[in-house]
């Protein structure tokens, strides 16, 4: 049988779910043994690649690159999963949205808001399941390491994601 | 006292005659959720997460509001009750600016802890984020219309037990506001006597208290109610 392949996206988020996946420390090894990790912003992989099985998101969908690589992964995964406040629900990247798009860049940049060399703003930034069809939900800021630990164990066994009410609460 | 009885859950339960279907229901120790209710204070089936399903009824009802009546077949745990909660708190979550991550009562908050009991881990629905405000001109308290989800409980603890009656609603649907007298700056407000139990009641990060860790829910409302109606 071969081993899932699993992934892990950084979208618009501060990477705090991620240090909370690495937060696993002794643990991750396990959960590592159990899979193959193909791509990754903590592995030095270029392209995300086809077949894969298991992908955590981070982050909100806040920009033009946010946005195409989220179609992306749908297209090239089996399972995605938001992982973290900011891809279940936009969280602080969607702070901005009440403001509206062009009052924050005036309040972040002045007069001169940056070209076209940098990804686009959206003009909202929305959560994961808004723009792509998401499988599972691991809420958190960030999520708990014990919260990660459980949800891949449930997914890496083919299981459903079953995580008690504790274990679901934002922030 | 008169006496009353009705079945709740397949369980046969006593109620005195005027007691709502919540409170006969947690002597029965049936536990269904609530939001807006608060010991002590006139139930006002605000946030409809408590509904209930009565035999005979076309439609669930709110068991905070309505009175236990004899021979009432009541189920308080259906699925449809479920989805409903469910709906019910995701809209709660969609209407304002909910950022758990940022907010003074995180881990501390009712709302946070009602969704997820309800399960509740992705909204379904599109965020309406709004850009609703924040009045922090009073000297001690702060409300974040961001995280208000017009239980009204500071509004009806103001009155009913305070008697000061500052707070009330403006506008209509999710249009609606907390206002401070005339819709004026809290910190200008005439009729405020600063005592705090619209903080104190508040289930979310709504009203909060500057400089302080807000700690809440630590007066007891209904001893409070209790005392203020043997004065009157």
């Amino acid at each position: 049988m071969t081993r899932p392949r699993l992934a892990t996206v950084w979208l618009s988020g501060c990477s705090g779910c991620h240090m909370s996946l690495l937060n696993l420390h002794g643990d991750l090894l396990g959960v590592l043994e159990q899979c193959d990790l193909v791509y990754s912003p903590l592995a030095d992989i270029k392209e995300y690649p086809h077949g894969v099985d298991i992908v955590l998101v981070e982050g909100a969908v806040a920009n033009e690159d946010n946005r195409e690589m989220a179609g992306i992964i749908r297209r090239r995964s089996a399972c995605v999963v938001s992982l973290g406040d900011c891809a279940v629900n936009g969280n602080v990247s969607a702070l901005r949205n009440p403001s509206g798009l062009a009052a924050t860049l005036g309040r972040v940049y002045g007069e001169a808001p940056p070209g076209h060399d940098v990804a686009q703003l959206l003009p909202r930034a929305v959560p994961l399941h808004q723009v792509i069809g998401v499988d599972a939900f691991l809420p958190g800021c960030p999520p708990a390491p014990e919260r990660i630990r459980r949800l891949l164990t449930c997914l890496l066994q083919g299981q459903p994601a079953g995580l008690p009410p504790e274990m679901i609460s934002f922030g | 006292m008169p006496r009353l009885t009705l079945t709740i859950n397949n369980r046969s339960v006593s109620a005195r005659r005027g007691e709502s279907i919540l409170s006969a229901a947690r002597r029965s120790g049936s536990d269904i959720p609530t939001l807006c209710n608060l010991g002590g204070l006139i139930p006002a089936g605000a946030c409809r997460v408590c509904l209930v399903e009565v035999a005979g009824y076309p439609r669930p009802v709110p068991a905070c509001a309505t009175r236990a009546e004899q021979g009432m077949v009541v189920t308080t745990d259906t699925e449809r009750l479920t989805a409903a909660r469910r709906m019910i708190v995701e809209l709660l979550l969609a209407e304002r600016n909910h950022s758990c991550a940022v907010c003074v009562m995180n881990q501390h908050c009712q709302l946070q802890d009602l969704a997820a009991r309800l399960g509740i881990d992705h909204v379904r629905f599109a965020f309406i984020s709004p850009l609703a405000g924040v009045d922090i001109s009073h000297e001690r308290f702060g409300i974040d219309h961001n995280r208000c989800i017009l239980c009204r409980r500071c509004v009806r603890v103001c009155d009913e037990i305070e008697g000061a009656h500052t707070w009330d609603v403006d506008g209509r649907g999710a249009a609606s506001r907390i206002i401070c007298d005339l819709a004026q700056p809290w910190g200008t407000s005439a009729t405020c006597t600063g005592c705090g139990k619209c903080v104190q009641a508040c289930p979310t990060g709504a009203l909060f208290e500057k400089d302080a860790p807000t700690k809440k829910a630590t007066i007891d409302m209904e001893r409070l109610s209790e005392w203020r109606r043997s004065r009157k």
